[in-house]
This record gives structure tokens, C-alpha cells and sequence, in this order.
């Protein structure tokens, strides 16, 4: 941001020493240990972290709020004058809404689903008598028009379920700002969206907070979106400060190594895997048509080829049926029309009229580790169970497998064995996801966003072993993501599907260099960089083509 | 061993007397013949004898002993409940997840027959029931059972219905395990504590309704004794301000009363529920 706000304003917001502990089972344990933080009016600062560093907790504090379940426990906090630990619930209540905003991830669970957005928005400058109804309705109406919603004079009669994802993060930013607060709490504001509408919301946030001079706290894990839109920036880690800088010094010049490490995130590479040599694929989706209940058409005439040993991406946001065609693969939805073929032989449509052994050379693994595995078993049955399964492994057979498998995903057998999937952190699940995917000695495995529920670091160390395995055991990978840089680290071929139809498909250096199908341009520019002038400069880029008369993709979200 | 007493000592109070009653009743029941002076049906006295030597807490119309009726009466009352409450949880339970497991016109039609059966009041088709089939004490229990089983068949499929969604339960499914892999193995452990919690309450219903039953003549059969029947027996006595009828009906009702208090217990431990604010 060009530091409209730098070092030179008032301070707005202090906090000393905080601390702020969280309860668990009977225990009390600290989660923030003595935070410092300042903020300036109309500056914008960013926190950054991994889940876990205490970043969204630290914000709310800002409030002078702890959720349930946390207490803050010592320092001070210091809002223009006010010292909101002393300051009595009343206090508080005006303050809240009027002065200071918050935005959260899920704009769906923050609106009420009963009222429609314009009665939402002007029911916090009524209610702290501000303004009157008609008033705020008007000015919801500008507000609205400011961050490009379409239609701004009647969109705020639609109730939220009328609207999109990305409208309605900006509706909620519209409402936040009903009061002019003198500082807005941003939680997350992107990390639910497609890349294509996160340009979008991210852009109105700046403009508005920008327009009003309005101080904001932005939270994110993903570096780069913060990098757009903070002046100064500060790294988090389990509750500790690890650094603070202007934005553009951190990035240019970071001085801890866990920020470095954050910043190279996402520059990981394989090298490419031979192509296949065989006339005949591992697997080919053959002119597939899908739909769920025969009415909406979520799969339209897809092929896609998949060589052996290769890694094939599908890419596309949500909607774009690409989860569909994993579903198709694996004979869950039979597809009305079109065939899948593993090996030059075609599969019976659905999973049930599957031979085991047809069942066992293509294996899944899933987003949600925590959904994926029984939390009512060991670790060992997870694993021992396809090992017994298929390849018919008893006693010290079946054990000597499970420990090999484990030790295959760098997990020491001694230590994880009799665990139960609650005892594990969220990386080591998906790798005990890997490990029973791997038991069935597959020849394909479909990985459906297997890292979008990770943090980045820990997603890039499964993306490393999924490679090491590959180059180990030659098993061939259909990868599901909407996460391009994934598809870059991993990738040999790509496919890009939109709407329920492959735009694109091709190697993944055609892919990535132009020229590209409007979608794919649309897509590969929307992924932010770690260069703070990066969403300025592609605005003014898209703005420009556009003023050429070059057809351009804006959005796919309308 | 030491993690059971572990677990007592982080127990509530009220779960503590719950088990202590439960505990009691079982015991009672068990060794009851052991501790009465005189056999179940036997007559010693005359009729309504009072309170006092020779006989504890009197006699009843017929001139029985009333605390060795009351003793025998926890045996078969409490053995008769548990077996129907077993039995009731198994055709339920099994439905119930069968139905979800499969899915599809199987879930319908199971649906729509526990509706049917819900439909009718079920104090009426038992009694109707009963009236046609007579009243063994076999026939009872599954006469109940059946009608029991549609409550638990409720349950247990809306519990696993949230279960058979979720990931690894696909994942079995893809893997090519069978049906009856998926329910005991996959999604029975995971629906095991509602479950657990419901069966403590059935229990309390069904042993009501076989008391209920009693009290209008068509439950257990004189002269077997049995808490329900009893009340019956010596309602008369109420009239002269007698509190000796009441004596099976208190029991009943710290029965229920214990029970409630160890499946609250159970339902905040496994559910997570916090009393806290």
C-alpha cells in the first residue's frame, strides 16, 4: 500500500505484555505469551502465522474481546485513550460496531440468513444512533457501488443465500465500514475464496480503506495476500512475536528464518517424470457426461489421459466439476454417458460391480485427514486393514508391512503405531492417508486437494514425499486442486476445467507459458505474488488491455 | 482397574448415587432368595398384616410377606426389562444402520414401516396385542421389544447417517468391504455413545411400561411377583392412609431416577457438553 498511513499518524491502538490463555480439558494454558503491538491511524497492519500462532485470537483481542473457552490474562490494551481491560461491557458495546469492525472468513456464517443484507447493514449505525434507516440505506447503496458489487442499488434486498461467495465477503466489508469505524478487524477475509474473486474482494478492501483512511488489523497465513495490502507486517509463531517490519523491508529483506522460510513457500519444483512410452495410458476418462439426479449437468464430454508414472493436475475453482471426475473414477457417480478406462480395459460404471483388484490399483486420498480416518481406530489397523485386505498379509507378515509403510512416510513405526488419528497433528494424518493409500500397492493414486487443509509449510513437506514416493514406487497421480501453486510444484501435465468442460489441457510448461485459453490467463494471473505492487500493477494491466479492446476475463463469479 | 477408579473419582455426585442404586438393585436381585425368610408366593399370614415383628413391612391381600414380594419383584421386573431392552437394541440398532448403510429403497421401506408402527399408540397395540397372543412372559418381551425397537431404529439411523457421510467410510466402501464390515466396524463404534446413553434411558421406559402393564393385568402374571401388579394388589390400602403401595411404585422410581443420573453423566463425558456459563 503506498503508505498513506506510515509512521507519522496518531496512535489508535496500543497493546502492552498481552498475554491470553485458552482452556483445555481443566487447564488453563497460555496461547499468546506478551505481545506488543501498535497501530497508527490509517495504517494497515498485518498478521501472519501459521494455524495455531495466535494471530486471530490477538485481533479479536484488539476488541477488547476473548472468545470462550480463552481469557486474557495480563498487559493492556489501549484503544485511542480507552483502556478496553477496564472498560465496563456497556463501554465495550458502544465501541463494537461503531469504532471498531470486524470482518470475518466465512462472510456465509456471519449474516443471518433470515434478514436481507441492506437491513443487516444499517442495523448497526441505527442501533448506536448514528444515522437513521433511509440514511444508511443510501449510503450502503454508495458503499456498494465502491466496491463494485453488481447492481448496488438492489443487491442489498437479496437475502445472503442470493448472492455469491465473493460478493458476499463484500457485502460484509460494506458493513463493517457502516459505522466509519476508526479500525477494522480483517479474519481471513479471502482464504474461503477462489483465486479469481479473491483479486476482486482484496481490491475493494484496499480501495475502501484507503478512501476512508480507515486503520485496519489484516490476518492471514498467506503471505503473499499480505503482502498487497499491509504497510508493516508482523510474523507470528505459537503465540510469540518472530519478527515485525515495513512490508516492502520484510519482504525484500527478511531477518528470521522462519519468515524466509514462509517466503520461499510455493518455489518448489519437481523435475519432470519421463513421458510414458506405452501406446495405451494408464487410465483415460473417455467423453465422460455426469450429473447428479439426471438435471444439472456437472461433468460435459471430459477426456483426459493420464501416462504412467506421470502426475496429472486438474485444476479449476469450486464448481468446475473437477471433484466430480474423481467421483467418476472411482464408480461412486456412474456417468450417463462415456467410459473410464485403466489400462485399455473399461471399468464397469459403478464401484460396486468392481473386482477387488480393479478396486485396489486405483486409491484415494482425501482433503479433510480428519474426516478420512476412523477415529475409532489404531493407526495400525488403518493401515493393516488393505494390507490384509488385498494382498491377504497375516501376523508378523501383516506387521512387518505396516512398519515398512510407516517408515515409508517418515513416521517412526515405535512411536505411531497404536496412536489413534485424534493423537496426530493435521500433517501427520494425511500422511497416514498416504501410507493406507500406498498399502494397497496401487498403480494410481487420485489426491482431491490433498493439501488445502494443511498450513503451507506442512503442505509443501507432503508435496515433497508424494514426489519421493513417485520417483520410489513409479505410481502414477491425479491430482484435484484449485491451488496453482500446487500445480506448479507438482505437475507434469495439467488440465484446466471450468464450468464442468476442460478449457485446457496440455504439458505443464504449454500450460503455464502463453498464449493461454482467457480462463487459464485469468486463473495463472489471479495467484498473488510476494511482490507488494503486484495486484496494483495487474489491475492497471487488466484496465489497460481491456481499454485496448483485448477480450478479458474479469471473473468467473457472476 | 485403577483407570475405572479413576474414573469414579472424577464422577459427579449425583452419577455416584446413580451407580450406587444401580449396584444395589443388581445386587438384590441377584442374591435375592438368599435374603428373604420365606419363598416368592408363599402365604404366612393373614391378609394386610401390619408393619413389625415377623414381618417387615407387613403382608399383602393375600397374605404374602410384602419385602420378599418387593425382593423377588426387583429380580424379575429389572431381569425381564434388561432382556427386552437387549433385544429391542439389537433389531433397532441393526435396522437402523442397515438402513443407512444400504440406502436407497431399503432405507425407505424400513422407514416407512417404523412410521407405521410408530402411528399406533403403543400402550393400545400392546394391550391389543397381549389380548389376542396371551401373556407369557417370552411373548411379552418380544411384544415390547418389537415396539421398542422402532424408537431405537430412529436413533440409530439418524446418528449414523451423520457417520456414513464422512470420508473413511467411502474409503471402505471403495476399498470393497462389505456391508457388514462397514456397520460393525466403521460406523458402530463411532455411533456407540448416543447409543450407550439411549439404551440407559429405554431401559428406564421399558421397565415402566412392563410395570403399566402389570397395573392393568396384562403384564407379568400372578403369582410370579412383580412391582407393577403389586401396586395393584394393595391399592385399597391407600384408602386408609397406608403407605405400603407406594412402597413398589418408590422403587421404581429411584430406579429411574439412578439410571438418569449415570446416562447424564455418560452423555456429557462422551458428548463434550460443559456446564460451564
Amino acid at each position: 500500500m503506498t503508505s498513506n498511513g506510515g509512521n507519522n499518524g496518531e496512535v489508535l491502538l496500543e497493546m502492552r505484555g498481552l498475554r491470553i490463555e485458552g482452556q483445555s480439558e481443566d487447564q488453563w494454558n497460555e496461547i499468546v505469551h506478551g505481545i506488543d503491538l501498535t497501530l497508527r491511524r490509517g495504517e494497515v497492519l498485518g498478521l501472519i502465522g501459521e494455524s495455531g500462532a495466535g494471530k486471530s485470537t490477538i485481533g479479536i483481542a484488539s476488541m477488547g474481546f476473548a472468545r470462550p473457552g480463552c481469557r486474557i490474562s495480563g498487559g493492556s490494551i489501549v484503544f485511542d485513550g480507552m483502556d478496553l481491560r477496564a472498560a465496563s461491557d456497556e463501554q465495550l458495546r458502544k465501541l463494537r460496531g461503531s469504532r471498531i469492525a470486524y470482518v470475518a472468513q466465512s462472510a456465509a456464517a456471519a449474516f443471518n440468513p433470515a434478514h436481507k443484507l441492506i437491513d443487516q447493514y444499517s442495523e448497526a449505525p441505527v442501533q448506536h444512533g448514528v444515522k437513521r434507516k433511509g440514511e444508511a440505506e443510501k449510503e450502503a447503496m454508495e458503499l456498494y457501488r465502491r466496491l463494485r458489487l453488481p447492481d448496488p442499488e438492489n443487491i442489498g434486498f437479496r437475502y445472503p443465500h442470493q448472492v455469491s461467495g465473493g460478493q458476499l465477503q463484500r457485502a460484509m466489508t460494506a458493513m463493517a465500514m457502516a459505522c466509519r469505524p476508526d479500525l477494522i478487524v480483517f479474519d481471513e477475509p479471502t482464504t474461503a475464496l477462489d483465486v479469481t474473486t479473491q483479486i476482486e474482494v482484496l481490491a475493494a478492501i484496499k480501495d475502501v480503506v484507503e478512501e476512508f483512511n480507515t486503520a485496519a488489523i489484516y490476518i492471514t497465513h498467506d503471505l503473499a495476500v499480505v503482502a498487497q495490502m499491509a504497510d508493516r507486517i508482523m510474523v507470528l509463531r505459537y503465540g510469540d512475536l518472530v519478527e515485525e517490519d515495513n512490508a516492502r523491508d520484510m519482504l525484500a529483506n527478511p531477518k528470521e528464518d522462519y519468515t524466509r522460510q514462509l517466503l520461499a513457500v510455493r518455489t518448489y519444483r519437481k523435475e519432470e517424470a519421463p513421458p510414458d512410452e506405452s501406446p495405451v495410458p494408464l487410465l483415460e476418462v473417455r467423453n465422460v457426461t455426469a450429473s447428479y439426479g439426471g438435471r444439472v449437468i456437472v461433468l460435459d464430454d471430459v477426456s483426459v489421459k493420464v501416462g504412467r508414472g506421470r502426475t496429472v493436475a486438474v485444476v479449476g475453482e469450486s464448481g468446475s466439476g473437477k471433484s466430480t471426475l474423481a467421483r467418476v473414477i472411482t464408480g461412486l457417480l456412474p456417468p450417463s454417458e462415456g467410459a473410464v478406462l485403466f489400462d485399455g480395459e473399461e471399468l464397469p460404471a459403478t464401484y460396486k460391480k468392481r473386482s477387488r483388484d480393479q478396486l485396489r490399483h486405483a486409491q484415494m486420498i482425501y482433503q479433510m485427514p480428519d474426516t478420512a480416518l476412523n477415529p475409532r481406530q489404531r493407526i495400525r489397523d488403518i493401515i493393516g486393514r488393505p494390507v490384509s485386505f488385498y494382498l491377504g498379509l497375516k501376523g508378523a507378515d501383516r506387521e512387518k508391512r505396516i512398519r515398512e509403510l510407516l517408515e515409508m512416510i517418515e513416521m517412526d513405526p515405535d512411536e505411531f503405531i497404536d496412536r489413534l488419528p485424534g493423537e496426530l497433528s493435521g500433517g501427520q494424518k494425511q500422511r497416514i492417508c498416504i501410507a493406507r493409500a500406498l498399502a494397497a500397492e496401487p498403480e494410481l493414486i487420485i489426491c482431491d486437494e490433498v493439501t488445502s487443509a494443511l498450513d503451507q509449510l506442512v503442505a509443501e513437506e507432503i508435496l515433497k514425499l508424494l514426489q519421493r514416493l513417485q520417483d520410489d514406487l513409479g505410481v502414477t497421480y491425479l491430482f484435484i486442486t484449485h491451488d496453482l501453486a500446487t500445480v506448479r510444484a507438482i505437475s507434469d501435465e495439467v488440465v484446466v476445467m471450468l464450468e464442468g468442460r476442460v478449457v485446457e489441457q496440455g504439458g505443464k510448461a504449454d500450460i503455464f507459458t502463453p498464449p493461454h485459453d482467457p480462463y487459464t490467463d485469468l486463473l495463472l494471473s489471479s495467484v498473488p505474488e510476494m511482490d507488494p505492487d503486484w495486484l496494483d500493477n495487474l489491475l492497471a494491466d487488466r484496465a489497460a488491455r481491456k481499454a485496448r479492446g483485448e477480450k478479458v476475463m474479469e471473473t468467473s463469479d457472476q | 482397574m485403577a483407570q475405572i477408579w479413576k474414573l469414579l473419582k472424577s464422577a459427579p455426585p449425583t452419577a455416584l448415587f446413580g451407580l450406587a442404586v444401580i449396584a444395589a438393585y443388581i445386587l438384590v436381585a441377584i442374591f435375592g432368595p438368599l435374603l428373604t425368610p420365606y419363598g416368592e408366593s408363599e402365604i404366612v399370614g393373614s391378609q394386610f398384616e401390619l408393619w413389625g415383628e415377623g414381618f417387615v413391612l407387613g403382608t399383602d391381600n393375600l397374605g404374602r410377606d410384602m419385602l420378599t414380594r418387593l425382593i423377588y419383584g426387583a429380580r424379575n421386573t429389572i431381569g425381564i426389562a434388561f432382556v427386552t431392552t437387549c433385544l429391542a437394541f439389537l433389531i433397532g440398532g441393526v435396522l437402523g444402520l442397515l438402513a443407512t448403510t444400504l440406502g436407497g429403497w431399503a432405507d425407505q421401506l424400513l422407514g416407512r414401516l417404523v412410521d407405521v408402527l410408530m402411528a399406533i399408540p403403543i400402550l393400545i397395540f400392546a394391550l391389543l396385542i397381549l389380548t389376542i397372543t396371551g401373556t407369557s412372559v417370552p411373548v411379552l418381551i418380544l411384544v415390547i421389544a418389537v415396539l421398542d425397537s422402532t424408537r431405537v431404529f430412529r436413533l440409530a439411523r439418524s446418528v449414523s447417517m451423520n457417520i456414513v457421510v464422512l470420508d473413511f467410510v467411502e474409503a471402505a466402501r471403495l476399498r470393497g468391504e462389505g456391508t457388514w464390515w462397514i456397520i460393525t466396524r466403521e460406523i458402530l463404534p463411532n455411533a456407540m455413545p448416543p447409543l450407550v446413553a439411549e439404551f440407559g434411558l429405554r431401559f428406564c421406559f421399558v421397565f415402566l411400561f412392563i410395570s403399566a402393564l402389570s397395573f392393568l393385568g396384562l403384564g407379568i402374571q400372578p403369582p410370579t411377583a412383580d412391582w407393577g401388579s403389586m401396586v395393584r394388589d394393595n391399592a385399597t390400602l391407600i384408602t386408609y392412609g397406608d403407605i405400603t403401595p407406594l412402597l413398589p411404585a418408590g422403587a421404581i422410581a429411584l430406579l429411574t431416577v439412578g439410571v438418569n443420573f449415570v446416562v447424564d453423566w455418560f452423555l456429557h463425558k462422551t458428548s463434550g457438553i460443559r456446564d460451564d456459563k
